[in-house]
């Protein structure tokens, strides 16, 4: 599903240049759930980022779903990130003045969908994560724990072939924290790829492969025995 | 454009953001309506003076003599100039291919006029029949001096409204005789003058008449000419022009006065007056166009202060739909949209209310200077069509470059 070959990334801070990825060669096979560690500053964000196509890559290569992602035009990035791809953030990101019904249905809207087709959808995507109830709810009604469920609905509401998920858990209490990674586990469980990151060890034992980043390389990466998220809610 | 689902999208975000929203409309619809305004009472005060000249016919020549302020030819100067029949008939002989409507007159500033046991003092002009034209007089009953009356020297005489008031009251003045200085004249016509009630305090009786019967022999005091019509203002005020001027050589000529004495000869040439007026309201029409110009530039910088702001504000939002994958131009569009839309409706409003307002308040306003303040409405539509530009013009600039903000880099907008 994702194949990333001696991907390097720096950034320019005025005259120092700042090398943040350090030639990682890394790949994800379908229906695969990563998480993605390492301390502040290892490259962990930056490297999600790339995967996003919401950053480049200065060298090295990536292939998502048989697609090289290179020199793509801002309208190409658009439309790939539409198609492959499903963003749950730290800060949830969702859009204030719509409703969560709204917010799920956006990424349907810049597919192209009908307006009814759109309310259909993303009606299917809040029941799943069991918020149909609160469809017509502002953000700002929503508890966090809500939020993150109405965020992934709407990453899952394309129908992308991989979730990147930041820091997914970093802005909830440890018990809302085991829900939402419940929650990422039944939609891997039904088939779809995952990619989370975290620094967090326990978020991290919930998934099934573990990549450890330090200073821009991968130190490690191991296969783990999957702690399931319910057993210890 | 056209795109249902787009039109959505922005009376959502219309109705979710209304204060913003309320803000572009104010700072859009405010200069609108004071520009249009502005206009009106422009178009108002040129309005009024037009119809000050409308007092008298509007390429009006008129000579009235004074008293010399400069020796000349060993005459000596503070010598009183009386202009005679001859210079009256000298000049339509000289100038009739060029002369339209004419009359010299002789009056006597009061005399007393009196019907039965009413009585009053009125000025006394003795006229030919073009007076009316020139005075521009219209009559409301009866008929003006014809040229019969003026060669048979009758005693006709011609009442001005207010005298018909004074003296007559509700009875119907024409056929009945008033006495003048003495004499019995028959009222044969009332008339009316834009100039309102202090020239309708007058009587007009035929020249000879007056000249005759009431000691005037053969002076005249006053000379009344236009000219024929032509192509257009600028060849009518030039004509004008140079015939006030031989008018004015070959007056001082005949009664030996200076070339350079300009108090023994007054000649006041509407056309020039009234170039001069035009040139004036040109001028105050230009400023209140700089004005407008000015309160629509301040608008469209508000507009694009405030595009400036929204887009700052949604930086975020416009990472977060990136990342859900709307592409720039989507971006571009979508901010567009809401603020052509918004300022288009708001452009209408403001032009709305300043209309009503010029239609309804502008004719009850009651001053000499200001007469129907209306604006072109091409005009007015041309401004919220500019307007609506510039917004969308100044709107775009941040709109491009919010989309073309890598989405992590608005997506970590605080």
């Amino acid at each position: 599903m994702i194949e990333i070959t001696n991907l390097h990334k720096s950034y320019r801070m005025g005259a120092n240049s700042l090398h943040v990825l350090k030639g990682i060669d890394f790949s994800v096979a379908d229906g695969e759930l990563v998480s993605i560690m390492g301390s502040s500053g290892s490259g962990k964000s930056t490297l999600l980022n790339i995967l996003g196509m919401l950053d480049e890559a200065d060298a090295g290569s990536y292939v998502l779903d048989g697609v090289p992602i290179k020199n793509l035009s801002e309208k190409q990035a658009a439309k790939y990130r539409n198609k492959f791809l499903g963003f749950i953030f730290q800060s949830f990101n969702l859009i204030g003045y719509k409703s969560a019904l709204d917010n799920v249905a956006l990424p349907l809207y810049y597919q192209g969908h009908s307006r009814s087709e759109r309310m259909d959808r993303a009606m299917n995507y809040l029941e799943k994560v069991g918020l149909a109830d609160w469809a017509s709810h502002l953000p700002n009604e929503l508890s966090g724990g809500q939020k993150q469920r109405v965020a992934i609905a709407r990453a899952l509401a394309s129908d992308p072939k991989v979730l990147l998920a930041d820091e997914p858990t970093g802005a909830l209490d440890t018990k809302t924290s085991y829900e939402v990674m419940d929650l990422i586990q039944e939609i891997n469980d039904e088939g779809r790829t995952i990619l989370v990151v975290t620094h967090e060890h326990d978020i991290a034992q919930m998934t099934k492969r573990i990549v450890h980043l330090k200073d821009g390389v991968i130190i490690e990466d191991t296969k783990v025995s999957q702690v399931r998220a319910f057993e210890n809610v | 454009m056209f795109d249902l689902d787009r039109w959505n999208e922005i009376f959502e975000t219309i109705r979710k953001n209304k204060l913003r929203t309320f803000l572009t409309g104010l700072s859009v619809a405010s200069g609108i309506f004071i520009l249009v305004v502005l206009l009106g009472v422009g178009e108002g005060m040129r309005n009024g003076i037009s119809r000050e000249f409308e007092q008298d016919a509007s390429n009006l020549i008129f000579v009235w003599p004074g008293v010399t302020s400069k020796e000349y030819k060993g005459l000596n100067p503070g010598r009183p100039i009386q202009m005679k029949n001859d210079d009256y008939s000298r000049i339509l002989l000289e100038h009739s291919d060029k002369l339209d409507k004419t009359s010299s007159t002789y009056q006597v500033w009061s005399s007393v006029v009196s019907y039965g046991k009413e009585s009053g003092g009125y000025r006394m002009d003795g006229v030919f029949p073009d007076y009316q034209y020139l005075e521009n007089m219209s009559l409301t009953a009866g008929r003006f001096i014809n040229t019969n009356d003026v060669q048979n020297v009758e005693k006709s005489i011609v009442i001005g409204y207010q005298v018909k008031k004074d003296l007559f009251k509700e009875e119907d003045p024409i056929g009945k005789y008033v006495e003048l200085s003495g004499i019995n004249f028959k009222v044969v016509g009332v008339f009316t003058d834009p100039g309102g009630e202090r020239e309708e305090a007058r009587v007009v009786i035929p020249i000879t008449t007056a000249q005759k019967a009431l000691g005037g022999s053969n002076n005249i005091g006053r000379l009344y000419l236009t000219l024929k019509q032509e192509d257009n203002f600028e060849a009518a005020v030039a004509a004008s022009t140079d015939f006030s001027q031989q008018l004015d050589k070959f007056l001082k000529e005949r009664h030996s006065i200076a070339p350079d004495d300009n108090r023994a000869i007054n000649i006041n040439n509407s056309l020039e007056n009234a170039k001069r007026f035009y040139g004036l309201m040109d001028m105050i029409r230009l400023f209140f166009w700089g004005v407008g110009v000015c309160t629509i530039i301040a608008g469209v910088v508000g507009v694009s202060n405030i595009m400036l702001i929204i887009v700052k504000e949604r930086t975020r939002e416009i990472g977060i739909r990136k990342a859900l994958g709307a592409q720039p131009l989507s971006i571009v569009g979508m901010i567009l949209h809401e603020s052509i839309f918004v300022t288009a409706i708001a452009g209408f409003i403001g032009l709305i209310f300043s209309l009503t307002l010029l239609e309804f308040i502008g004719p009850a306003i009651e001053t000499q200077f200001i007469y129907n303040p209306t604006v072109n409405f091409t005009v007015a539509l041309n401004t919220v069509f500019i307007l609506v530009l510039a917004g969308a013009l100044a709107g775009f600039f941040p709109a491009w470059r919010a989309a073309r903000i890598k989405p992590i880099i608005a997506l970590r907008d605080e």
